[in-house]
């Protein structure tokens, strides 16, 4: 294969590592908090995808709606229930929560679709086409263009619209914004309503590229996905969407040529690098402690 | 006036005596399943793992999610110097004692290299440097090959071949992803008690020493302590290699039981890391009793619940949701003190 396909491969995981990010850099910008759980929503979305296309038959667009809403209900169900009584007590007690929150997603997932590895058929309808020698699959071409489409979109409505602009000022100052007649409660869950709905997409889109689909399936690609949007800066969304793309492109070419069982590694530690060049990430923003 | 005897940090001691003499007298009469007699080290390995992280996130307040690749670092160089030396050391305590002592020095020279740079970063983005460093330690591991001829130690990042160890004397004691086979088994139960007791004797002294109290300045307000002339950079860096330095003799211990060791995300990936912080958050952050009893009830409670066959990992998430919610949430304690808070009163008349 040539750098070029592989660049292309790269962009095509990052991409869905974007989609994925910009998921947990609005939810950590808004309620400050890693959603370790944010990983498995994506597991979520790929089981009902698997079930009502492969399973039951529907059109995928179909399977993909539901898919959507159930992972929206989900987000907004463990928002409610299992992080909101701690999110103004202790980020480190909803870290915890959120990891029960993850564990309880993975054993419901196992139990009932079991541990064995279900084969999940690609939503995507068409072949790829040959870009003079380098062959770009239909997976890949959607792939990109959903996270483009998701990150204009997202940018636009949270610059333009009212309830974007409440997530704004909810992720600047909580308290003045609530203050101000904004309903945080409500802004908050909205936040991981959009952000599950978005892993459900993520879902579905890593799973039509790589077609492996167990109850941990989503828990390696969070934890990537994390690292990109802490590597673009978290809480940014074009931080989330450079850290993305740049960690796909990084994964696949160092697993092309360096070493594919180094390739974690490799992924690693050029976040360590930008780390300490950048504490705060590529696009975040440096904010001085006050006495 | 003389001198309580049973104060917070004494009670620690004494919990885990009792438990020791509880637990070797059920061995004695036999009432003890195979199954639980097993999770005897590893229990102890947890209390460990639990109490040491505990200085890093409850005694100089950062969330670490790497504790897991220190505790590879050291169960990867006890289990190499058991297997190096083999049979020149047959006595096993002094065996496993030197094992212990150069994982804890090898793990705390990986926290300072690693403490170095992650130190210097805040918050979230410290916690998630050091599960970089965590999964970047169990990588290199599953690709390390180290083996041993009459010529002395080879080498090597890509396979046994690339070794050229002499095929008569050559032996290959780090096999990449296959880890370390043929430890000696040298850990016991009460090795495991004794390691936790002096796992305590140096964290409770080190919580009530001057040093300790620097590093608890730090965590409440760096600045303050900065301005009255604590070194925050030394102090800081002094309680994370500690806290590594036991989190490698805890993985010396973990080697030690197991006949063959190897770098797989659930024992030493981020997983593990994570559990591990579940104990102390659970326990109560700085709270080294606390961290004692959460790892001890949390890993018994998935084999309690073994009844329960796939259930167990469900109602395991479930206790642990409901467990977080009603000791943190605000509405929960002011349940708690409406319906419970007699209880508190009459503790308070006591003391």
């Amino acid at each position: 294969m040539s750098l070029v396909s592989y660049l292309i491969n790269g962009l095509s995981l990052g991409a869905v590592y974007a989609i994925i990010a910009l998921g947990y850099t609005m939810v950590y910008g808004i309620a400050k908090m890693l959603n370790f759980a944010h990983g498995d929503v994506i597991m979520v979305g790929a089981y009902v995808v698997f079930t009502t296309v492969s399973g039951m038959g529907m059109n995928p667009l179909a399977g993909i709606l539901i898919s959507v809403i159930v992972c929206t209900v989900t987000g907004v169900l463990i928002e409610t229930i299992a992080y909101r009584p701690l999110l103004e007590v202790s980020k480190l007690a909803v870290l915890i929560t959120a990891i029960g929150v993850s564990y309880f997603l993975q054993n419901v997932a196992l139990l009932i679709f079991g541990a064995d590895t279900k084969s999940f058929s690609s939503v995507v309808p068409f072949k790829g086409i040959n870009l003079s020698g380098v062959s770009v699959s239909g997976e890949t071409i959607v792939t990109i263009c959903a996270c483009i489409i998701i990150v204009v979109g997202l940018t636009l409505f949270v610059n333009y619209t009212k309830p974007g602009k409440a997530m704004l000022a909810v992720s600047e100052d909580a308290g003045a914004a609530q203050l101000m007649g904004i309903n945080t409660n409500g802004t908050i869950a909205l936040t991981f309503a959009i952000g599950s709905a978005l892993a459900a997409i993520a879902g579905v889109l890593l799973c039509s590229s790589y077609p492996a689909l167990t109850p941990y399936t989503g828990s390696m690609p969070g934890i990537k996905a994390f690292v990109a949007a802490v590597f673009g800066g978290i809480g940014s969304i074009p931080g989330a969407f450079i850290g993305g793309l740049l960690l796909g492109i990084i994964e696949i070419l160092g697993k092309a040529y360096i070493s594919s069982q180094m390739a974690d590694a490799i992924v690693f530690a050029v976040l360590i690098v930008v780390l300490l060049v950048k504490p705060t990430g590529l696009l975040g923003k440096e904010i001085q402690e006050k006495v | 006036m003389a001198k309580k005897i049973f104060t917070k940090d004494n009670s620690s001691y004494i919990i885990v005596i009792l438990a020791y003499i509880v637990v070797e007298i059920l061995l004695k009469t036999g009432s003890v399943s195979s199954l639980m007699k097993g999770l005897l080290v590893p229990l102890c390995v947890y209390v460990i793992l639990a109490i040491s992280l505990n200085i890093t996130v409850g005694i100089l307040g950062e969330l670490s999610l790497g504790h897991a690749g220190f505790m590879c670092v050291g169960a990867f160089t006890g289990a190499f110097f058991s297997r190096y030396v083999g049979d020149a050391i047959s006595f096993g305590y002094l065996r496993f004692a030197i094992a212990v002592i150069l994982g804890a020095l090898v793990a705390a020279i990986f926290g300072v290299i690693i403490g170095i740079p992650v130190l210097r970063l805040k918050g979230d983005y410290l916690a998630i440097v050091t599960l970089a460093f965590g999964e970047i330690i169990k990588n290199i591991m599953n690709v390390l090959y180290v083996g041993k001829d009459s010529l002395g130690l080879h080498i090597s990042f890509k396979d046994t071949a690339s070794l050229n160890l002499d095929s008569a004397t050559g032996d290959i004691i780090i096999k990449g992803a296959q880890g370390i086979t043929g430890t000696p088994k040298d850990s016991n139960f009460t090795i495991g008690i004794i390691l936790i007791l002096i796992t305590l004797f140096v964290t409770l002294n080190l919580i009530h020493s001057r040093t300790g109290r620097a590093i608890m300045a730090i965590r409440d307000n760096r600045i303050a302590a900065e301005s009255i002339g604590i070194n925050v950079t030394k102090y800081k860096l002094l309680a994370f290699t500690i806290s590594a330095a036991f989190a490698g003799v805890a993985g010396v211990l973990y080697a030690h039981n197991l006949a063959s060791l190897t770098a797989l995300p659930k024992n030493f990936g981020y997983n593990m890391s994570i559990m591990i912080l579940v104990y102390v958050v659970l326990g109560g952050m700085g709270n080294i009793r606390g961290s004692i009893i959460a790892a001890v009830v949390l890993t018994l409670l998935p084999e309690l619940l073994r009844g329960l066959n796939d259930y167990r990992m469900l109602i395991y998430s479930i206790v642990l949701i409901v467990v977080m919610i009603f000791s943190w949430s605000p509405t929960a304690k002011a349940f708690r003190e409406r319906y419970f808070g007699f209880l508190k009163k009459k503790k308070e008349e006591v003391s």
